[in-house]
C-alpha cells in the first residue's frame, strides 16, 4: 500500500508539471495586456516598456516559466501585479472560505445522494423510484446560478429578507459564520447530489444483479444486510471516483457562488484576476486548485482498496 | 465465420431488423409507441426535446417580436395577454427572446456533444485497448486536463478564441471530452475481459477490427448515455458562461445572458425577467436528461428486470 501511494505520488509529478505549464501559459494567452490595462487605469509608469521591464514581463516566456517554477518549488507564488501583495498570503486568507463552502457542499450532496440512491435502487420501478429519479433529474437540470438568483430575489420581494452582504468571520460570531455558508453550499451541492444519486442507484442496481447477491438472498439474509453490507460497499467504487471529479467541479462552481453571495473566497479572487489579467494570481489559484484535485484523486484510488479487498496495490 | 456470438446491446440482432418487415415505418411507429407506453417519463422528455428543436428552427415564425426589437412604451411590463412573459428593462418581449434563445442552446448543445464524444471515444477506446505506455501518457494528460476547474479553462479558452457560437462549441467540446474519455476507457477495459474479444484475437482479427466490431458496439450504450447527459450539461455550461458574460455576444439572446448583467438590478421590480429564462434552461435540460435516462434503460439490457431478488 505504501509503495503504491509513493508510486502514485511519483506519477502525479508529470501530471502536475503538465498542469503547471497549462497554468502558466493559459493566462498569457488571454488577449489584452496587463501593462496596457495598468497604464490606462492607474498610470503606474512612464511608458509600456518601462513598466514591462519593472514587472519582469519583457523577458522570454520560457525564462519566465522556469523562474516561476523555481519560485513555486520554494513555496513562493509571487505577488499580485496590481496590489503587490504576496499571492500566497492572499490565498491563505481566502482558501479557508472556499474550502468551507466546498466541503459543506460535498457533505450536503453525499447526505442527500447516497440514502436516496439506495432507496431508489431497492424500490426499482415503484412510484417512489420514479419520484426520486425525477427529482434527481430536476436537480441536474436546474442551473445553480438561477436557483441562487431566485433564492436572493424571491425572499426579498415577498418578505423583504436578503442574505447578509457583510462577511462574518468565525471569531466574530461562529453561528452567523456557518449560517452564511448554508444556503450557497446547499445550492452548490444540489447538482452534484443529483449526479451522485443517479450513479449510486445505477451501480447498486448492477451489483444487485450479481451472483453473490443472489446467494445472499437465497441464504435468507435480511434486505438490510444484503443491500447495505453485501451490495452498497461494492457499488460505492464508481461513486467515489465521481466524487473525486465532483471536487474539481465544486471548486469551479465556487467562482459563480462566491460572486453571487459575496463570499471573499478563491473563486472570486480568480474571477477578478482573470478580468484584470493578474498573471501571478491566476497561476497561483489554479496551481493550488489543481494540486488539491490531484491529491484528491490519489486519495480516491487509495480508498478503493479499503472498499474492495479484492483490489490490492 | 458466421455472425458474431456477441451481445450487440444497442441494436439488437441486426439481421432480423433488416429483413423482417417490409414496412419500416410501421416498425418504427410500433417501437415508438411501445417506448411511450413503457417509459412515460422518457416520452415526456422526448416531447420537450422535440418542442425545443421546433422552437429553435421556427423561432422567426413563432416569436411575435424580434429578439432585439424595442417596443415603445412597454418597458418592464408584467406578463399579460400582449406580452406572455412580460418585457425587460430595454422594452423587449421576453417570450420572443426566450424562443430565439432556444436556437443558441440547441446549436451549442449538439455541436459540443458531437465533438466531445468523437474525441472521447477515440481517446477512450484506443487508450483502453492498447494500454501500456500509450495509455499511461494519454491518461496523464487527461488527468491534468480534468484537474482544472472547468470554468477557468473555459473562460480562458473563450477569451483566446473570442466570443461566438462556433468558438463556444469548440471550447465546450474539447473540455467535455476528457471526463467522457475516462468513462469510455473504463467501459472498454471491462468489455475486453470478455472471452469473445479473446476469441476474435485468436481468429486473427486486427486491432482496427477488434476495436470497431467488438469493442465499439459494446461501449455504444455508454457513449449514448454520455451523449444525452452531455447534451443537458453542455446547455447548462453555455448558460453559465453566458451568465458570467463570456458566451454568445449580445444582443443575441442566450438564456444564461438574460439572467445576468445589467438586467439583474431590475429584477427586483420585474421578477419575470429572472424567472422565464431560468425556467427555459431547466426545462430544456430536464427534457434531455429524462430522454437520456429512458434511452439508457432501453439500451442497456443489464439494467432490465429483477435479477436475483425474491418476488414479494
Amino acid at each position: 500500500m505504501r509503495r503504491y501511494v509513493l508510486r502514485r505520488l511519483l506519477v502525479a509529478i508529470p501530471s502536475l508539471l503538465i498542469a503547471s505549464l497549462i497554468v502558466f501559459s493559459l493566462p498569457r494567452l488571454l488577449p489584452g495586456d496587463v501593462v496596457q490595462l495598468m497604464l490606462e487605469e492607474k498610470a503606474y509608469g512612464k511608458d509600456l516598456d518601462d513598466l514591462r521591464a519593472k514587472l519582469g514581463l519583457n523577458r522570454p516566456m520560457y525564462i519566465q516559466y522556469f523562474e516561476w517554477l523555481g519560485q513555486v518549488v520554494r513555496g513562493d507564488l509571487g505577488e499580485s501585479l496590481w496590489t503587490r501583495r504576496p499571492v500566497l498570503e492572499e490565498l491563505a486568507r481566502r482558501l479557508p472560505v472556499s474550502l468551507e463552502l466546498g466541503v459543506l457542499a460535498l457533505v450536503f450532496s453525499i447526505l442527500i445522494a447516497v440514502p436516496i440512491g439506495v432507496l431508489a435502487a431497492v424500490r426499482q420501478d415503484t412510484m417512489a423510484d420514479y419520484a426520486m429519479r425525477s427529482m434527481a433529474i430536476l436537480g441536474l437540470s436546474v442551473p445553480g446560478f438561477w436557483i441562487a438568483t431566485l433564492a436572493i430575489l424571491l425572499p426579498a420581494i415577498w418578505w423583504g429578507w436578503s442574505p447578509p452582504i457583510q462577511f462574518t468571520t468565525l471569531t466574530q460570531s461562529p453561528w452567523a459564520h456557518i449560517a452564511q455558508f448554508l444556503l450557497p453550499a446547499f445550492i452548490l451541492g444540489i447538482a452534484s447530489a443529483a449526479a451522485l444519486m443517479r450513479l449510486t442507484r445505477g451501480t447498486l442496481l448492477e451489483v444487485l444483479r450479481q451472483d453473490y447477491v443472489r446467494t445472499a438472498w437465497s441464504k435468507g439474509l435480511r434486505e438490510r444486510a444484503v443491500v447495505l453490507k453485501h451490495s452498497l460497499k461494492n457499488a460505492m467504487i464508481p461513486v467515489i471516483t465521481v466524487l473525486g471529479i465532483q471536487v474539481a467541479q465544486i471548486l469551479g462552481g465556487t467562482v459563480i457562488f462566491e460572486s453571487i453571495f459575496g463570499l471573499p473566497g478563491m473563486g472570486r479572487f480568480l474571477f477578478d484576476a482573470i478580468n484584470q489579467r493578474d498573471y501571478p494570481v491566476i497561476q497561483g489559484v489554479n496551481l493550488l486548485i489543481v494540486s488539491v484535485v490531484v491529491l484528491m484523486n490519489l486519495l480516491v484510488d487509495a480508498f478503493y482498496a479499503f472498499l474492495d479487498p479484492r483490489i490490492r496495490y | 465465420m458466421q455472425s458474431h456470438p456477441i451481445e450487440v446491446a444497442p441494436w439488437g440482432d441486426r439481421t432480423i431488423k433488416k429483413n423482417a418487415s417490409p414496412n419500416r415505418a410501421l416498425l418504427i411507429a410500433t417501437s415508438l409507441w411501445s417506448f411511450c407506453r413503457h417509459k412515460p417519463l422518457g416520452a415526456v422528455g422526448g416531447l420537450i426535446v422535440v418542442v425545443l428543436l421546433l422552437l429553435a428552427v421556427l423561432a422567426p415564425w413563432i416569436a411575435p417580436y424580434s429578439y432585439d426589437e424595442t417596443i415603445p412604451g412597454a418597458r418592464m411590463k408584467a406578463p399579460g395577454a400582449q406580452f406572455w412573459m412580460g418585457t425587460d428593462n430595454l422594452a423587449r418581449d421576453v417570450f420572443s427572446r426566450v424562443v430565439y434563445g432556444a436556437s443558441v442552446s440547441v446549436t451549442v448543445g449538439f455541436g459540443a456533444v458531437l465533438l466531445a464524444n468523437l474525441l472521447a471515444t477515440f481517446v477512450g477506446v484506443t487508450s483502453g485497448y492498447f494500454g501500456g505506455a500509450y495509455d499511461i501518457a494519454v491518461q496523464r494528460v487527461v488527468d491534468a486536463w480534468q484537474s482544472f476547474p472547468f470554468l477557468v479553462v473555459i473562460l480562458s479558452m473563450m477569451a483566446v478564441l473570442g466570443p461566438g457560437l462556433l468558438n463556444l462549441i469548440l471550447a465546450l467540446g474539447v473540455l467535455g471530452a476528457a471526463a467522457g474519455s475516462r468513462v469510455i476507457r473504463g467501459a472498454t477495459i471491462s468489455v475486453m475481459q470478455n472471452t469473445y474479444v479473446e476469441a476474435a484475437r485468436a481468429l486473427g482479427a486486427g486491432h482496427l477490427r477488434i476495436m470497431l466490431r467488438y469493442l465499439l458496439p459494446n461501449v455504444a450504450a455508454t457513449i449514448i448515455i454520455l451523449a444525452t447527459i452531455g447534451l443537458g450539461a453542455a446547455i447548462l455550461a453555455e448558460s453559465a458562461l453566458s451568465f458570467l458574460g463570456f458566451g454568445v455576444p449580445p444582443p443575441y439572446p442566450s438564456w444564461g445572458a438574460m439572467l445576468s448583467g445589467s438586467g439583474r438590478s431590475f429584477m427586483y421590480r420585474a421578477p419575470w425577467m429572472a424567472i422565464w429564462p431560468g425556467a427555459a434552461i431547466s426545462l430544456a435540460v430536464f427534457g434531455f436528461n429524462m430522454l437520456g435516462d429512458a434511452l439508457r434503460d432501453v439500451l442497456d439490457p443489464r439494467l432490465r428486470g429483477g435479477g436475483g431478488r425474491p418476488v414479494n
